[in-house]
This record gives C-alpha cells, structure tokens and sequence, in this order.
C-alpha cells in the first residue's frame, strides 16, 4: 500500500512536471474523446432517425403475413386467418399498438396522370401511434374511421398526379379472383414525409373500404405490432412467432427493412471502428510523451531502482501518469461532448444537402443522440488501449540496469 | 563478523575493440562497523566495486556477500530487495528525486520498505535535524544548495539504519567546507551507529577521515592500510 501511494504520487507529481507538454497532450485527448462522443453522437441520431422513420413507416416493429407475402404481396396471400381468430390468437401478447392492415400493390390515376403505388387499407385509431402518417398531414384531414371512403396521398404523388385536396382519383387493384377492383376517392389528406419516395409510393384508405372495394370480406394482408424500444424487440417478436406459427410468418422489423437493420449494425461497427482510429491517432502523441519522460528521467529512475524499488513499481509508476494524464483528457473530452451535444438537442438542419441524405435514407435534420453505451465505449476504449499503449514505455523504463540509468548523461 | 566479503571478483568490460578488467581477482573483506575508503585514479575499479558490493553490477565470476547473504546470484527482485534492506547509497550527484521534497526524499526508502507514516515522518524529521537540516524538509531540491541536497542524500541513506552505506565520490562536487561537515556527520554515524561505511574516493581529504584505505589500480587491490599504517591481511 505504501509502495502504491509513493508510485502515486510520483505519477502525479511527475506529470504536472513538464506541464506544458501535459496541458498540450491532455488537450489533445480532449479534443480527441470530444470527436469520438460527439461524431458517434450524431452518427447515432442519424441512425436512429432513419430506423425511427423506417419503422414509423408502418412495418412496426414486429409484423405477420402470409408465409408467401413477403414473395408476393399481393391479395392472393391473405392472412388465413379471420379477424377474430387473430384476436383470439393474441389475446395474451400486449403491444404498445396492433393494428391489421390491408397492403397491396395499386394504381392511382387522375385525370392527367396514372402511377403505381402501394395501397393501405388501415384502421386511423389503430394505426395513432404507428403510422407516421397522422401527424404529418400538411392538408386536409387524415382518414377518421375504417370505413372512411376518402384517401390520403402524398404531396409528391398529388404533384404527379397534378390533383389537390378534394379532388377525385381512382385507384385500382385485383381482388382475390384476379378480377379489377376497383373505386374512385375523393382526396381528403394531403402528407409530407421525411423521404420523398414514401410521398410518392404511398396511399391510405380505410380499412373496412379495402376490404368491401377488393372483395375480401374481413381478412387482411398485414399485421403490425408496436414494442416499447426498437432494440429491444425479442421479448415481443418471440411471443408473437409462438402466436401466430406456423400459419404465419413473423419478421421482426430489422428483417423486414433489411437496409434499416444492416444500417444499425453497421453504426455500431463503424463507432468501433471511429474511436479506434481516432485513438491511433492519439496514441502516437500519447506514447512519445511518456517515451520523453521516461528518457528525460533514466537517471531517476536508475537511482530508485537502485534504492531498492522493485521494477514492477516502476513500471506502474509509468503507466499510472500516463493513465492519469487520459483520465483527466477523457474528463474534460466528455464535458466537451455533453456540452456540445445538449444545446443542439433540437436538431441540425443540413437541408443544404437534404437530397443527398435522403438518398441514403436519412432526414435532413440531424439530431445528435448522446448514449451512455457509446460514451462508456470511447472511455473504456481510450483507457484500455493507453493502458497497452504506456505499456511498452513502461517496460522499458522497469527493465533499466540500475548502474546504466544512474550514469546516464 | 564481516559486512563485506568479495572471493576473487572478476570483471570485464568492453570499450570499443578492448577488454578491460574492472575487478581483477580482487578478495576483500570489510568488518561490520568499518570506515572503509576505495581509493583509486579514474578507471581504477573502485566504483566498480563498490557497485558490485551494492548489487548493482554483477561480477563475471567470483563470490560477494553482504552480512551471511550471498548476493552475486540473486536475481533481479531479491538484489533490489537486498539492497532496499541493507544498504544506503550516496551518488556522486546528489540523485534525490525532484518532484520530492526533502522530507519525502528522505522518507522515500522507508515508505518503498512499508513503514507507516508517522513512523517514516519520526524517522525523517530526526534525521533532517542530525544532518543539519531541520526546518528544510518541505523544500524541494531544487530550492537547496549542493551541500544541502548531498545531506539530504545522506539522510535518506541513512534514516533506514541499514547495516552498509556506500558512498560513490560524495565529496565530488563540493566545496571543501561542506565536504569537511559531510565527512564529519558520516564519521559520527558510523561511531554512534556503527553503520558500515565503504566510500569510493581519490579526494585526499576524504581519505584523511577513514580507517582504512584500500588502494586500486587497474582492477586490482594494489594496498590494504588502516589508520594505523598497518597492513591489512587477506586482501589482495
């Protein structure tokens, strides 16, 4: 213990020695743990952006179809089970939402222009809290009941289409014997998304009209659940596979927009890979630091050793300053980053280039998202690896012939 | 009994394309209580051997002992131990630790060996005072003269009361006063503690302190006197 509290205070002592180089490296690890929080942070927030976006743009977070949907959504596989099977089916699973939903592909024309579209046949107050849709209405109303007989569009499709609020389109589809179905709606809502496409490839319409203008009777094509964390959907999506198979399948959301999934593991991969770089570079300051106040002190170090201190204390005595030196850079580096990330707390606009973003998927606004785990990952990573780093200047200084170090010029 | 006793030392070193004998069969034996002075020009052995009885340097063949250790095959951990334990050094440079203040330089063995702290600061203050330098333990060596940094030096080699201080030209680089009182506190210590005392010297003045002188030329012992003008047998 003794031994520990003069290694110690050595440590800190000799740290504060040449303290400009100190201040000069500490600044350094600010800086640097500043960039690898506050970069992850808005890496993060986009991330979680896009999967929020992604997942509000109705696959929830868990889904149900006909085994065969996913091949071929269209209404030839219908869920094969009834409304009331379903509900008996899931009487124990308890979502923060459910909604059933009829999704198939569609064309919408007016009296200019036709487009291909996907058609969602939907329940409004199921879907509240997990359609986006509702609380994007920039026109007009969003549908009020399941058998609501207008439609919804996109303020992009109504450009293509070149319709407007309280016009009439078409829409027209299959039903189950291949025979067109289909109606003409009056435009009740008009909505603006985050992304573009989902303006332009999306139209809602009541679920009960779905049903009654493709022949189905109460089956539906879709049935979409609502967990309380997107990265935490085992617990739901587990119960519902034991629900609902083998008659249907069930995907969580990561499977069913494969892109959103592979983007979050990739986000954190690539924060990995961020903080290890930006340590590298560090690492080289870090490292020749403590190589110059070893070399700066040999003779010191050659006279303890030769007092009787063991080269393991030495050794330590190393690896302390330099750990001293990232704690108290890794203090003031997440200071910077909390500091930075609070007050933008409301989002950065890079409109400048929101095609750009939302090409690859992400919002034009950018709202940094500071995690503890990502905060915990730069900390454990800049200290694990300064440990490794010191370690080699620390050998080095333990393993000096005390005569040879003592006479050192 | 023997502080010190080396059987036939050996040492070689390599200096560009020659060898050259650091300690030439050199058989030496030091009583516990001595007041010894190695006394040779540069490149004598002297601080050789002296290294050598203070583990630091390893002979390339023949015995040391320290007390009733035997020290020349001790490993790395138990010289450092060894010497932690039994013997005080003074350097030539002053050599205290510049981030420390005196009394801490001075309490810096005592706290490595585990002694408590009020133990350590009893220990230090007391011997701050017998060095003559009370009421300076809070000042760092940077802020002391030569003399004073060389007592402190003394001060912690002794606070520890080990059995053997060896001192590497501890006169070397001061002036003849403060020489004299350094000279004079280390007789005092080996007479009142009768602490050991091997210093490796070619100051004259030094010498005229010890009780015996052990002279060396070219790795060799070459005369073996005490204060008596007696020639001291089983050297060689």
């Amino acid at each position: 213990m003794n031994t520990l509290r003069i290694v110690f205070t050595l440590a800190w002592r000799n740290l504060w020695r040449n303290h400009r180089r100190t201040l000069i490296m500490i600044a350094a690890v600010s800086v640097g743990v500043w960039a690898m929080i506050f970069m992850t942070a808005i890496m993060r927030g986009m991330v979680n952006e896009m999967v929020r976006d992604g997942i509000s743009v109705l696959p929830g977070h868990v889904q149900a179809h006909n085994p065969d949907f996913r091949d071929d959504p269209t209404i030839n596989n219908l869920i094969p089970l009834s409304e009331a099977e379903l509900s008996e089916r899931l009487q124990d699973i308890e979502p923060v939402a459910l909604a059933t939903r009829v999704r198939v592909p569609a064309v919408v024309s007016s009296e200019y222009e036709s487009r291909a579209l996907t058609l969602f046949g939907i329940d409004p107050a199921a879907e509240s809290e997990l359609t986006f849709v509702e609380g994007d209405i920039t026109e007009g109303r969003f549908l009020e009941s399941p058998d609501d007989r207008g439609v919804v569009i996109g303020r992009k499709m109504a450009d293509n289409l070149d319709t407007k609020l309280g016009k009439r389109i078409v829409l027209m589809s299959q039903d189950p014997d291949n025979e067109i179905a289909d109606r003409g709606f009056r435009v009740v809502g008009i909505f603006e998304a985050n992304l573009e496409v989902h303006e332009e490839t999306m139209a809602f319409i009541g679920k009960q009209t779905a049903q009654s203008m493709l022949r189905i009777g109460d089956r539906v094509t879709e049935v979409a659940f609502l967990g309380t964390d997107y990265r935490d959907v085992e617990g739901l999506y587990r119960s519902v596979q034991q629900a609902l198979e083998p008659e249907l399948r069930v995907q969580p959301w990561y499977e069913l927009d494969g892109y959103l999934g592979t983007m979050l593991s990739v986000m954190d991969g690539f924060v990995l890979v961020w903080v290890i770089v930006i340590f590298l570079a560090l690492s080289f300051g870090l490292v020749n630091t403590l190589v110059m106040a070893v070399f700066e002190r040999i003779r010191e170090i050659g006279m303890m050793l030769a007092l009787g201190m063991r080269p393991a204390a030495i050794l330590g005595q190393i690896v302390i300053e330099s750990l001293l030196l990232l704690f108290i850079g890794l203090i003031i580096g997440n200071l910077l980053a909390w500091a930075s990330v609070v007050p933008l707390a409301d989002g950065i606009d890079v409109s400048v280039v929101a095609q750009g973003m939302e090409d690859f998927g992400a919002s034009s606004v950018l709202y940094p998202q500071l995690e503890l785990d990502d905060m915990v990952l730069a900390n454990i990573t800049v200290l694990a690896l300064g440990f490794l780093a010191s370690l080699s200047p620390a050998w080095r200084a333990s393993r000096y012939e005390p005569i040879e170090a003592i006479t050192k010029t | 009994m023997a502080a010190v006793k080396c059987i036939d030392l050996c040492k070689t070193y390599r200096q560009g394309d020659q060898d050259i004998m650091g300690l030439d069969h050199v058989n030496l034996e030091i009583k516990e209580g001595g007041f010894v002075c190695l006394s040779a020009p540069s490149g004598g052995g002297k601080t050789t051997l002296l290294n050598a009885i203070g583990g630091l340097d390893r002979p390339d063949s023949g015995e040391i002992w320290v007390g009733e250790q035997r020290i020349d095959n001790l490993s790395k951990g138990d010289l450092a131990q060894m010497r932690l334990h039994n013997i005080g050094f003074v350097f030539q440079a002053y050599n205290l630790i510049p981030v420390l203040t005196a009394q801490e330089n001075v309490e810096f063995v005592m706290q490595v060996q585990g002694l408590s702290k009020a133990e350590r600061a009893e220990k230090s203050l007391a011997i701050l005072e017998e060095v003559g330098l009370g009421g300076l333990g809070d000042r760092r060596p940077a802020q002391m003269s030569g003399g004073q940094q060389q007592r402190v030096a003394v001060a912690r080699a002794i606070a520890s009361r080990p059995a053997m201080v060896l001192a590497d030209e501890p006169t070397a680089n001061l002036d003849s006063h403060t020489a004299e009182k350094l000279m004079e506190l280390f007789v005092e210590l080996n007479e009142h503690h009768s602490t050991t005392f091997v210093i490796a010297t070619h100051d004259q003045r030094v010498m005229g302190y010890c009780k015996r002188i052990i002279k060396m030329l070219d790795g060799k012992i070459v005369d073996d006197i005490d204060q008596t003008g007696t020639r001291v047998t089983g050297s060689a």
